[in-house]
């Protein structure tokens, strides 16, 4: 792309524009410049999805009628641990705190870059490394992976597939959000712009905040978890094997103990976004600031107590199943405390209901069902019924598709044109919008319901009972990536095309919407001193 | 096809209806004054945002509260529900559910195996469920009941059907390549009929005990005896000299006789046959040599189907 000229009138390209000092390839993949790595993410996470979600519309389409359709049992289980693996790991870990947090955070309160640049751009290449290794593991050797994306051990343990590649590819995606982690925690300490207080922190930040630390505490585990699956793998050593002494639910314990406060690495982000939107299009300032990061870290410190829920039927004692589930229960009351925030912002504003904010609104709703869908797992007697069935599978699709993919691209309409300096077109937003949520509700209520009566998760085949509702689940996915391909071409032909913008074109009131649209390299000439809280929309475009 | 009525299925349907309950009204609710929100004060209508504080404690304490007292009854009416399914009624017929990949089989008092779980109307039953490889998951989706199988422990359902009918079971623990083919059937009998069934002695020896076998070992998961292609070959074609042709580099084959089958029973990953997964457990001290020569001699036999009928529904 050259300099674009207009009517005489020259077009900053900001952080975009080629310093020319090194081949322009090189001049991305080794940049410190905070906005470029988030960018290198933006573009690597979206490549992910958009391979996650292909994957996901060949499982559909296997499933669209009982008995083999387009691939036998061996393909389809390779189908959904890439599924898994790719959509967990490679999209939604990473997915808004490194593309969008990087790129905003410095932004936000009011740095020049991250607090270990370096640091920033190895994260970016672990997580590049690992994802190619996660997808070598498709060719080779004994075949793509067959465990799910928990590799379940004993038979984790066993398979012949290339299981140790995929397991040692999520060990180095571990590392790069360890140290993405890390870096966000010393950068939001150490560089916020003088009166940057804590209580004028942007919410998204405060959630980036919340994040780095289950990152930080709780991703080790994963690392050692992996250890050990490659250690019975390689060396045999029986840790998780009852019959030499070990203990298959050990394995359990120590997967959950980080993924379920993956989970909140997950939504906590999205939530972040949510709150920067809604004031901004509500034209009201958020409802209860302190009360939303106080559930926010709440979510974050109670989330690490939970995980036993996986676990009601796997053999567990009673006692932990009464303990894990009364903490359940508690930690959903932060995530209700937000959403009844989030609409109180509403209430008094003058609403403007622009693609992000179609995005933000639509997040409420699906992560509410997402939630309350939730609260049926979190209670002993129910969870034993829809455990591992279909329902669990609607159940966390409502939660990450539904809110944080949701909120995701929420975040791509919202800052689209301060990170390209381009407008995409509304209307096709709002048409993309439309015929996903459409798409999105008949795919996953359909799985919700399939569940509930019944069928399985994991399964290839299924008896004839479930043959309608899993025949619409999968009409509802050609709809949802019809929606989906629609926001993507919007949004690529306004990376071509789009009208140029200003600094603020939502007129709002946090730091990053005070440098110009694209940023330039070095975010801000002078350091501003931050006189407002990032949502007194009345001082928007000042510092 | 669920019926309500049985004693697992409705202590868990009651927690059920109360979670889903409340779960609807919040979310109509939740979801309506949003909508109602975004119309009031869409900005055709409210061209300036009102002027009113942005927080306030008593609404934060109250939205707190109110779902903290929901979530508790929830929690107590779930746990409430839980109790229920491990309360095991003191007359429960025992019944042991091995799981293998990929199959079912359950042991009676008495000896009696099967690859149904036939169970008696009327009448509370216990089963204590093993797996002799990795994690299954034995799931009776109409009486509300799942507990893993895990190897080196042993763990327990109970549940009592009122009524005679069938019934499907699952597996829900994904445990390998045929895991959605780990789906048998609940026979429940009339408690006579049961009896009698219970009581029937199982041939010692013939085409229907080797078919029994079949069954309890669990190999008609994966290998048909018509012909029907499954996840291994089938049996249908196996005859005493036939050539088999084998994976691996050279072109290698084996002759079918007593010492291939028991080769391919015993340490199965030693020859695999051309164009099937290595996936088949070794039976070594699993079987029993006196099953093992019955297993042979029907394996060589020609006519194999002839007391055939297929296992899956
Ligand atoms: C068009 C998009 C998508 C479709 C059609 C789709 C479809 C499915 C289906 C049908 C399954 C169940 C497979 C089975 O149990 O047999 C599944 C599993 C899963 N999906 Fe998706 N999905 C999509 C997007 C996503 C997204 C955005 C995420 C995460 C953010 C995600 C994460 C997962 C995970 C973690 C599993 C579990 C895999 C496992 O059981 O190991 N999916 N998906
Ligand atoms: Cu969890
Ligand atoms: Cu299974």
């Amino acid at each position: 792309m050259g300099k674009v000229i207009r009517m005489g009138e020259f077009f900053r390209r900001g952080f975009l524009e080629s310093t020319g000092e090194q081949p322009s390839l090189f001049e991305w993949i080794f940049s410190t410049d905070h906005k470029r790595i988030g960018l290198l993410y933006l573009y690597s996470i979206s490549t992910f999805f958009a391979i996650g979600v292909t994957l996901g519309l060949l499982i559909r389409l296997e499933l669209i009628a009982p008995g083999r359709t387009i691939v036998g049992p061996d393909t389809y289980n390779a189908l959904f641990t890439l599924h898994g693996v790719v959509m967990i790991f490679l999209f939604i870990i990473p997915g808004i705190p490194a593309a969008f947090g990087n790129i905003m955070l410095p932004l936000q309160i009011g740095a020049r870059d991250v607090a270990f640049p370096r640091l920033n751009l190895l994260s970016w290449w672990l997580y590049i490394i690992g994802a190619i290794m996660a997808l070598s593991s498709l060719a080779g050797g004994g075949g793509p992976p067959d465990t799910g994306w928990t590799f379940y051990l004993p038979f984790s343990g066993e398979t012949t597939t290339n299981v140790s590649l995929a397991v040692f590819a999520v060990f180095i995606l571990g590392f790069s959000s360890i140290l993405t982690g890390l870096n966000f925690i010393t950068t939001i300490h150490r560089l916020r712009a003088p009166g940057m207080t804590w209580t004028r922190l942007p919410l998204f930040v405060w959630s980036l905040y919340a994040t780095a630390w289950v990152q930080v505490l709780a991703t080790p585990i994963l690392g050692i978890t992996l250890v050990l699956i490659l250690a019975e793998r390689i060396l045999g050593l029986g840790l998780f094997d009852a019959a030499r002494g070990g203990d298959p639910l050990m394995y359990q314990h120590l997967f959950w103990i980080y993924s379920h406060p993956a989970v909140y690495i997950m939504v906590l982000p999205a939530m972040g976004v949510i709150s920067e939107i809604i004031p901004v299009f509500a034209r009201r300032p958020i409802f209860g600031y302190k009360a939303i990061v106080a559930s926010s870290i709440g979510i974050a410190a109670a989330g690490s107590l939970v995980w036993g829920h996986h676990m009601f039927v796997s053999g567990m004692s009673d006692t932990a199943i009464l303990v894990f589930s009364l903490l359940t229960f508690i930690v959903a009351i932060p995530s209700a405390v937000k959403v009844f925030n989030w609409v109180a912002t509403l209430y008094g504003g003058s609403i403007r209901l622009d693609a992000p904010m179609l995005y933000a609104l639509t997040f409420l709703v699906l992560f509410s069902i997402g939630g309350l869908s939730g609260l049926v797992l979190g209670s002993a007697a129910t969870d034993v019924h829809v455990h591992d069935t279909h329902f669990v599978v609607g159940h966390f699709h409502y939660v990450m598709f539904g809110g944080t993919a949701f909120a995701f691209f929420g975040a791509l309409h919202y800052w689209f044109p301060k990170i390209f300096g381009r407008m995409f077109n509304e209307k096709r937003a709002a048409w993309a919008w439309g015929i996903m949520i459409c798409g999105f509700n008949l795919l996953y209520f359909s799985m919700l319901l399939v569940g509930l009566r019944g069928m399985p998760r994991r399964y290839y085949d299924y008896l004839p009972q479930f043959a309608q509702l899993n025949r619409l689940a999968t009409y509802g996915s050609w709809v949802l990536a019809l929606g989906l391909l629609f926001m993507a071409v919007n949004l690529l032909i306004a990376l071509r095309r789009g009208k140029h913008i200003g600094a603020n074109p939502w007129e709002a009131a946090t730091l990053e919407w005070t440098v110009d649209s694209p940023p330039p390299p070095e975010n801000f000439a002078v350091l501003p001193t931050v006189t407002h809280g990032p949502y007194d929309l009345e001082q928007a475009g000042e510092p | 096809m669920t019926p309500t009525w049985l004693d697992t299925t409705e202590a868990v349907d009651k927690v059920f209806l109360y979670i889903f309950g409340i779960s609807l009204a919040l979310l109509i609710l939740i979801t309506a004054v949003m909508v109602f929100f975004i119309i009031r004060f869409h900005r055709s209508r409210q061209t300036k945002p009102k002027d009113i504080p942005s927080s306030c404690l008593w609404l934060e304490i109250t939205w707190t509260l109110i779902p903290t007292l929901i979530v508790l009854s929830m929690f107590w009416y779930g746990w409430q529900g839980y109790l229920s399914l491990t309360n095991v009624p003191s007359d429960a017929l025992p019944i042991k559910a091995v799981a293998r990949q990929w199959s079912w089989s359950f042991v009676y008092p008495g000896g009696r195996t099967s690859s149904k779980l036939v169970v008696p109307a009327g009448k509370a039953v216990r089963i204590a469920i093993v797996s002799e490889d990795v994690l299954h998951s034995l799931y009776i989706p109409a009486f509300r009941i799942k507990k893993d199988a895990v190897p080196g422990m042993t763990t327990h359902v109970w549940f009592r059907a009122p009524e005679s009918g069938s019934f499907d079971l699952f597996c829900t623990e994904y445990c390998g390549l045929a895991h959605a083919s780990m789906i048998t059937t609940v026979e429940v009998l009339p408690a006579d009929e049961f009896d009698s069934w219970l009581q029937t002695p199982q041939e010692a020896a013939g085409t229907a005990k080797s078919r029994q076998l079949l069954e309890q070992y669990g190999c008609l998961a994966c290998h048909s005896l018509d012909g029907t292609p499954r996840i291994g070959p089938s049996f249908a074609r196996l005859a005493e000299g036939e050539k088999v042709q084998l994976a691996g580099e050279a072109e290698k084959s084996a002759i079918v006789n007593r010492e291939y089958l028991k080769r391919s029973i015993l340490d199965p990953q030693s020859e695999i046959v051309q164009g099937y997964p290595a996936v088949m457990p070794s039976f070594r001290d699993k079987i029993s040599e006196q099953d093992l020569q019955l297993l042979i001699d029907f394996l060589l036999q020609t006519d194999k189907t002839s007391t055939s009928g297929e296992r899956r529904p």
